[in-house]
C-alpha cells in the first residue's frame, strides 16, 4: 500500500482562503484521522486530495506520484472516497449491480459478476443485493454499498468523508467494524474526516486537528485521553469532547 | 405524581396510507422535570413530540388520554391549540439553519413570537427579545437583534431560537434534538443555557435525541423508544443498570475514547421487542 504526503495544499473559492498550506503525512496503511468544527476545511482536504476540487496549488503525492500528474484512470484505482451522506451518495435510479458495474465496464475489468459478488461479500451483504435500488435498502446497507463501490477497483488509499455521522450509533457501530476489518484484510490507508472524537479515537492512529482551514496540531491517538494537546484550540476540541462524554 | 404537567395514557399516531402505526402505546407523566426520549431514527420519537403540540394535521392520533395541565389536548380544537403553543408548550428544533426565517432580522422574528401572544408595544416587545438574548448569554444582544440568520453561527442560532421558545414563559418546552447540528465545542454551552433556563423558571422539558450520552447528563427520567414503543423508562442516573437487551446494545455500541479498540459490540435485533405488549 501506499503512504500520502500532503504539502502547502492551498485553495480559494472566489477571494476566500479555505485551506492555507495544508501539511501532513500518512503513513502506508496507517489510519489518519481529520477532525475540527464545520467550516474549517477538513472535507476540502479530501475534495482536493480527489481532485473533486482541482483548482488547488500544493501537493498531493500518493506513493510517488503527484495525484496532479497521475492519469484519470491510475488515479481513480489508487483513491476512492466513501462520502458522509449514503441517502444522498446513491443514484436513486441505479441498482446495485448497475453502481457496481459501471466502474468494472470502464476499466475493462474481467470477471465482472465473480468481482461484484466478492465486494458485497467483503462489505458483508448477501449476494442477492446486486438486484435491489437504493430504497430497498436501510441506511447501514446504504453506506455497505457505498464502500463496496469505493472497493471495487481495488484502491490502495480510502478516503472516508465523515462515513457514520448520518447513521444511528448501534449501524455506526456495525460501519466501524467493517471499515476496521477491511483495513487488517487489505492493508488500506485511510484517511478520516470526523467530527466525532470517540470515534476517531477509535479509528485513527494519529490525527490533525483543524481550524480555519489550517492544520493546528498533528497528535497521537494516546493524546486523547489525557489532553496532551500543546495548541490552545486542539486543547479546547479535546477538553470538550472530553467533558462531553464524561460531562457533570 | 402531583399535579403533572403532562399526562398521556396509550397514545397511538398513525401515518395517513400507511398501514402500521409509527408510535404504539406510548405513555407517560412528566411533573417539572426533564424527560428524555431516546431511539434510533424512525422509532418514532419525534412524532410523538409533534403529536403532543398536534402538529400533525393528516396523522391519526389516538389516546385514552392527553392532558395538558387542564386542558384536553385530544378534544382541543385547532383555535385553542393556537393559544397553546408557543405560548404554554413550545418547542425546539433541530437546525437553527431552518428553523429561523432567512430575510427576517433575528430579533424581529423574536419580537413578533412574543407580540403574538403577548399584548405589548413594539419597543415592548424588543426590550423583552433583547433581555431574552442576554439571558441565553449573547454577549451583544442589541448587536444580534439586527443580525440575519446568516449572520449568526450555528451555536448562536440555537441561542436564538432557545430564547424565542422560552420569550413567553412556557410550563413544557419540546426539545427535538437541539444540538445535534452544533459543533462539539459549543454543543455542551447551549446544553448548559438551556438547563440552567428550565431549571431557573421550573419548565418541564421533554428532551427527544439519539444521544444516550446526552440524555444520561441532561435528563432526569429516560425513555427508550424501539419501532413506535417504550421498550425501557429508567432513571438517568440508572442508565448503567438497563435490563432491556436493546438499550444494552446501544449502550455497548457507541465508542468511547480510551476504549480497547476491539470490535464493538454489534445490535443484535430481536422480533419480539417490535410486539405489541412487549414492553416491561
Amino acid at each position: 500500500m501506499k503512504p500520502v504526503a500532503i504539502r502547502d495544499l492551498c485553495i480559494s473559492f472566489g477571494a476566500v482562503q479555505v485551506l492555507h498550506d495544508v501539511t501532513f503525512d500518512v503513513a502506508s496503511g496507517e489510519s489518519f484521522g481529520l477532525v475540527g468544527e464545520s467550516g474549517s476545511g477538513k472535507s476540502t482536504v479530501l475534495r482536493c486530495m480527489s481532485m473533486l476540487q482541482a483548482q488547488w496549488t500544493g501537493d498531493v503525492i500518493i506513493g510517488s506520484q503527484s495525484v496532479r500528474e497521475m492519469p484519470l484512470n491510475a488515479r481513480v484505482r489508487t483513491v476512492q472516497m466513501v462520502f458522509q451522506d449514503p441517502y444522498g451518495s446513491l443514484h436513486p435510479r441505479h441498482s446495485v449491480a448497475t453502481v457496481l458495474s459501471e466502474p468494472l465496464r470502464i476499466h475493462g475489468l474481467d470477471r465482472q459478476r465473480a468481482r461484484m459478488e466478492q465486494a458485497l461479500i467483503d462489505v458483508g451483504l448477501p449476494v442477492d443485493f446486486l438486484e435491489r435500488f437504493p430504497h430497498q435498502l436501510s441506511g447501514g446497507q446504504r453506506q455497505r454499498v457505498a464502500i463496496a463501490r469505493a472497493l471495487i477497483l481495488e484502491p490502495e488509499v480510502l478516503l472516508l468523508d465523515e462515513p457514520t455521522s448520518a447513521l444511528d450509533v448501534s449501524v455506526q457501530a456495525e460501519i466501524l467494524n467493517l471499515l476496521a476489518r477491511l483495513r487488517s484484510e487489505k492493508g488500506f490507508t485511510y484517511l478520516m474526516v470526523s467530527h466525532d472524537l470517540s470515534v476517531v479515537d477509535h479509528m485513527c492512529d494519529r490525527f490533525a486537528v483543524m481550524q480555519a482551514g489550517r492544520i493546528v496540531e498533528v497528535l497521537d491517538r494516546a493524546a486523547i485521553p489525557s489532553n496532551a494537546a500543546t495548541q490552545p484550540y486542539a486543547r479546547d476540541l479535546i477538553a470538550a469532547s472530553l467533558a462531553y462524554e464524561r460531562a457533570v | 405524581m402531583t399535579d403533572p404537567i403532562l399526562d398521556i395514557r396509550n397514545l397511538s399516531v398513525r401515518y395517513r396510507g400507511t398501514p402500521d402505526p409509527a408510535v404504539r402505546g406510548v405513555s407517560f407523566t412528566l411533573g417539572r422535570e426533564r424527560l428524555g426520549i431516546v431511539g434510533e431514527s424512525g422509532s418514532g420519537k419525534s412524532t410523538v413530540g409533534r403529536a403532543l403540540l398536534k402538529l400533525l394535521p393528516t396523522a391519526e392520533i389516538t389516546a385514552e388520554r392527553m392532558q395538558f395541565e387542564e386542558v384536553d389536548l385530544l378534544n382541543a380544537p385547532e383555535r385553542r391549540m393556537l393559544k397553546l403553543r408557543g405560548r404554554r408548550m413550545s418547542m425546539i428544533l433541530q437546525d437553527p439553519k431552518f428553523s429561523l426565517n432567512p430575510i427576517q432580522r433575528c430579533g424581529h422574528q423574536i419580537a413578533e413570537a412574543y407580540r403574538t401572544h403577548v399584548r405589548a408595544s413594539k419597543a415592548e416587545a424588543k426590550a423583552k427579545a433583547v433581555e431574552m438574548l442576554a439571558a441565553v448569554q449573547i454577549r451583544d444582544p442589541e448587536r444580534v437583534y439586527m443580525l440575519y440568520p446568516h449572520e449568526v453561527s450555528g451555536g448562536m442560532g440555537q441561542r436564538i431560537m432557545i430564547a424565542m421558545m422560552l420569550l413567553t414563559d412556557p410550563d413544557l418546552v419540546i426539545a427535538d434534538e437541539p444540538t445535534s447540528a452544533l459543533d462539539v465545542t459549543v454543543r455542551l454551552q447551549v446544553l448548559n443555557i438551556l438547563d440552567a433556563l428550565v431549571r431557573d423558571h421550573g419548565i418541564g422539558l421533554i428532551m427527544i435525541s439519539h444521544d444516550l450520552n446526552l440524555v444520561r447528563n441532561f435528563c432526569d427520567r429516560v425513555l427508550i423508544m424501539y419501532a413506535g414503543q417504550v421498550v425501557e423508562t429508567l432513571d438517568a442516573a440508572d442508565l448503567d443498570h438497563a435490563t432491556h437487551p436493546y438499550t444494552r446494545g446501544l449502550l455497548a455500541a457507541q465508542p468511547r475514547i480510551g476504549g480497547d479498540r476491539s470490535a464493538l459490540p454489534v445490535l443484535e435485533r430481536d422480533a419480539s421487542w417490535a410486539q405489541t405488549g412487549a414492553t416491561t
